[in-house]
């Protein structure tokens, strides 16, 4: 839960943005947060630095809106044409350099000012270097889902992922190093950092520091393709205890369980086990998710659906009903085979 | 006092033949003609991208939609995109610049009139070709015919692995093919600007019209060229085997990124001086004061010009630049709010201390003062790198850039329209449909384009064809949407004016707003040869002059 002095910057923020939006009537309950994606609810370092920035960019604008506003106001109102005009045309003034000179020097110094707090905030977000103890994973951007890999923890999964909560006091981040194995993507959960890039060939990295546990929201934000819209994140942030059964529960291979050997036979003889690992079994595609602990997962389809049974046999039948464009193939298995074939997946606890 | 005692008697042409007229039309090099095919050209792919808008925000009215595919809406964000930049604003503008620099600076047409023809023709057919996809071409694996990579078409989308079929080609060829056209007219433009003014219009002497238009032009020749430059690469790793973008095979998807955007932000100013150009021409009138500050304004476009070329990565502050890098664009990105910010104080002193009338293009012109203030100050958030993080490739960005187009630039043309419409028709608009006009569209743009940066805020990226519900976005969304509707009933206001007033209008005489610059010497519409005897001219409102021999400009400039 969100201690109250967050609650309190995240209603700041929220007021702050009533005012500029002009739009008081659907914010009108603060104990309730706007959404689950809203750049002004920070809930990690760099977030919480962009935040800061933002308050200060958004009062220097604001405040330069009111004044040339109200000049623009107060010309078309005391300036209009009066109904008794007596023809004449008014005084001609060519222009002054006095002013022009004012109005040249007052923005440059503004925009010095703005440039300093800009680049303070870029040197905090870019130049942080990964601490000892800082936990490492590689994103890998596929059409149209997310790949997580924890290279010193030996873990392999997809969608959804997870990261330890980071004590303000003992910090410890998560360096996400970012890669695409197709097109250019985006990662971006706005509540813990700005968006970076996916680009193939072009490796980026990112960092966060999720200070409250809980899941956190976000989706692809770069165009990469027909469902784009339906390449969903989500990051939980577990306490340290939770993450640590977590990464264990995740490094166990696969369990064989005899009483679904039809569904993985099927799994294991169809065109699955071309693009989907599932750990100690042949199955060592790497085109699609990994599936060793697929009944781990929250939702299927980079987060596009619930993973419950009924959601996993509509996606099998066929993809393209729930997500449109993916690339998954349609099975074509009856339904005998169907039914078998969820069972297996199933017991990929 | 009228300058009609000045124009020509009207001489009607014997009428003829319609085929006869329709071939004076397609083989005409006479730049008003021209002009006038341009603007038409642009009213009817406004039309169409006007359609493929409404289309997209029907879909997102509400979460999880199902009123089209997302195979049909990644083509419709493409093809509005296009569309909109490509073959409409752009040359609606070179349609105004071609009817109106001549004219302006008192001469009888551009420099090179069948190269001006030339140019018309190849942006007309790229746009035809642009279209034509729709029924030659296949794109994202299966996934239908017109181009569905985004109006940026960021590589590697654009290779053959992931755009089969030739979508991503009619794409490439329509820009190539249009983007020769832009080059002549630009090139045609600064020709006819430096060359051809008549006698007594210096440099300092011109309507700012015409320096805008000036600088626009060279803007156009440096950006263009680039863009020409990718699609050729383009082609080349499509069907030469070359490795420009392939990132499987070492090339660089970011490369492109900055070939399209070092084309890709001088375009928007590209776009927006020509709009400052008719703010420039219609403010003075309707405030009846000289433009202030002429210098400052001449100077602060021409660094406009110079520092547009130096801020394309401010559109690549995701991609991953070193912070070194990342802090120049910050900075370069800031330095041009210095020369707007002086250009939007000089209109506002020009109408300081004036009589402001509110005839329907002043209204467009005073929005265009708000909205454009607003655009740039959300411009300036995002100049701010680490708040781009967050904004850039949200709906925020949607808004912000819809803003400048249309808050901006369309609410400017607008004005332009109903300004010059009395010249080019011969009539007069209707002044009741144009205020009509004026209010839809500024409820509709407002209704659409205010609400839409709040999606952006709370975390919702652009080009998603359907959204998840609970995310705080649906109610923005139908706002949205509403907007949509406002804005397509005054489109279509101001179309039937058009189309009224120039079968019914009333007559507008040579000088129907009282006017200072040459066009308002002569005829409604200006006879081919635009001018009896070539004008002499003193200062830089050579008819306020005439209209004030006791007082003229000249005396103070």
């Amino acid at each position: 839960m969100p201690s109250q002095g967050s609650n309190h910057r995240r209603v700041l923020g929220s007021q702050i943005l009533v005012c500029i939006c002009c739009s008081a009537a659907a914010f009108a309950d603060p104990t309730s947060p706007l959404s689950p994606t809203n750049i002004f609810a920070p809930a990690s370092t760099p977030a919480k630095s962009i935040f800061g920035l933002s308050l200060f960019v958004l009062a220097v604008t604001g405040a330069i809106f009111l004044v040339v506003f109200t000049l623009l106001l107060y010309s078309v109102v005391k300036f209009r044409k009066t109904k008794n005009d007596d023809g004449r045309e008014p005084p001609q003034v060519y222009g002054s350099n006095q002013v022009e000179l004012a109005w040249t020097i007052i923005p440059i110094l503004i925009v010095v000012a703005l440039f300093m707090a800009t680049a303070r905030v870029i040197a905090v977000v870019q130049k942080t270097s990964p601490p000892s103890n800082a936990i490492a994973v590689t994103a890998i951007g596929h059409q149209f889902w997310w790949e997580y890999r924890y290279p010193g923890l030996g873990v392999v999964t997809a969608n959804e992922l997870h990261v330890p909560v980071s004590d303000p006091v003992h910090p410890t981040p998560t360096f996400i190093t970012l890669l695409s194995a197709d097109t250019d993507h985006s990662f971006w959960v706005p509540r813990l950092a700005g968006k970076t890039d996916l680009i193939p060939n072009h490796p980026n990295t990112m960092w966060i520091d999720p200070q409250e546990t809980g899941v956190y929201l976000g989706q692809c934000a770069q165009y990469c393709g027909t469902q784009h819209a339906k390449m969903l994140l989500r990051v939980y942030v577990q306490s340290k205890d939770e993450f640590d059964g977590w990464i264990r529960q995740q490094r166990q291979p696969a369990i064989t369980n005899d009483a679904v050997s039809e569904g993985q036979r099927i799994f294991e003889t169809t065109a699955c086990i071309n693009c989907h690992t599932v750990s100690g079994t042949v199955a060592n595609g790497r085109f699609g998710p990994d599936l060793t602990h697929l009944m781990s997962r929250d939702t299927i389809a980079a987060g596009a659906a619930a993973n419950t049974p009924e959601n996993l046999q509509r996606w099998i039948l066929n993809p393209n009903t729930m997500k449109p464009g993916s690339l998954m193939p349609a099975m074509e298995l009856n339904e005998q085979e169907l039914d078998a074939l969820t069972a297996y997946l199933e017991t990929l606890r | 006092m009228s300058t009609d005692a000045m124009a020509l008697p009207r001489t009607e042409p014997a009428s003829r033949p319609i085929v006869a007229r329709l071939h004076d039309w397609v083989t005409t090099v006479d730049h008003k003609r021209l002009g006038i095919l341009y603007l038409i050209y642009a009213l009817v792919f406004l039309l169409i991208a006007g359609v493929e808008a409404m289309i997209m925000r029907i879909q997102l009215i509400r979460p999880h939609n199902d009123f089209i595919s997302p195979q049909v809406f990644n083509r419709m964000f493409t093809m509005h995109g296009t569309t909109m930049i490509f073959f409409v604003i752009m040359p609606v503008m070179f349609g105004f610049a071609n009817y109106l620099i001549p004219l302006m600076i008192g001469t009888r047409d551009m420099a090179f009139p069948r190269l001006n023809a030339f140019s018309f023709w190849m942006t007309a057919f790229g746009g035809l070709l642009l279209y034509f996809s729709l029924v030659g071409a296949n794109g994202l694996y299966g996934a239908g015919n017109a181009p569905d990579v985004g109006w940026f078409a960021y590589a590697p989308l654009t290779s053959r692995t992931f755009s089969v079929g030739h979508s991503t080609d009619f794409w490439t060829l329509a820009l190539l093919v249009s983007g020769f056209g832009s080059i002549g007219t630009a090139v045609n433009i600064i020709a006819t600007v430096l060359c051809m003014r008549c006698p007594g219009m210096t440099l300092a002497k011109m309507p700012l019209f015409a320096w805008l238009n000036l600088v626009m032009a060279g803007l156009v020749i440096l950006a263009v060229s680039p863009l020409t430059a990718a699609q050729i690469m383009l082609l080349v790793d499509r069907y030469l085997g070359g490795h420009f973008f392939d990132t499987q095979a070492g090339g660089s998807a970011v490369i492109w990124m900055h070939f399209f955007w070092v084309f890709g932000h001088p375009e928007v100013y590209v776009l927006v001086i020509p709009a400052f150009a008719f703010a420039s021409e219609i403010i003075p009138v309707f405030s009846r004061k000289p433009i202030f500050g002429y210098p400052v304004m001449v100077g602060a476009t021409v660094a406009i010009g110079f520092i547009s070329m130096s801020v394309w990565a401010h559109h690549m502050f995701t991609v991953g630049m070193s912070s070194a890098a990342n802090n120049f664009f910050v900075i370069s990105t800031m330095a041009i709010a210095v020369p707007t910010g002086i250009k939007i104080f000089n209109w506002l002193a020009t109408m300081w201390g004036g009589k402001i009338e509110f005839k329907t293009p002043m209204l467009f012109c005073i929005a265009f003062l708000f909205q454009f203030l607003i655009a740039g100050l959300t411009g300036i958030m995002q100049g701010a790198a680490p708040f781009d993080w967050h904004l850039g490739n949200s709906y925020f960005v949607v808004a912000h850039f819809h803003y400048v187009i249309v808050g901006g630039i369309l609410f400017a043309l607008f004005g332009a329209f109903y300004y010059w419409f009395p010249k080019m028709s011969g009539k007069m608009y209707s002044e009741t449909l144009g205020k009509l006009h004026f209010w839809l569209f500024l409820i509709g743009f407002h209704l659409t384009f205010d609400f839409m940066h709040i999606p952006g805020l709370l975390g919702m990226p652009r080009r998603i064809y359907t959204y998840e519900p609970g995310r705080g976005w649906d109610t923005w969304n139908l706002i949205v949407t509403i907007g949509v509707f406002f804005q397509a009933a005054g489109i279509l206001v101001f179309l039937g004016n058009l189309l009224w007033s120039y079968f019914r209008g009333k007559a507008a005489g040579s000088d129907p707003w009282d006017g200072w610059t040459l066009e308002w010497s002569t005829n409604s519409p200006p006879p081919a040869y635009n001018f009896y005897t070539t004008p002499l001219v003193q200062s830089r409102r050579p008819l306020w002059d005439l209209k004030h021999p006791d007082d003229p400009d000249w005396k103070y400039e």
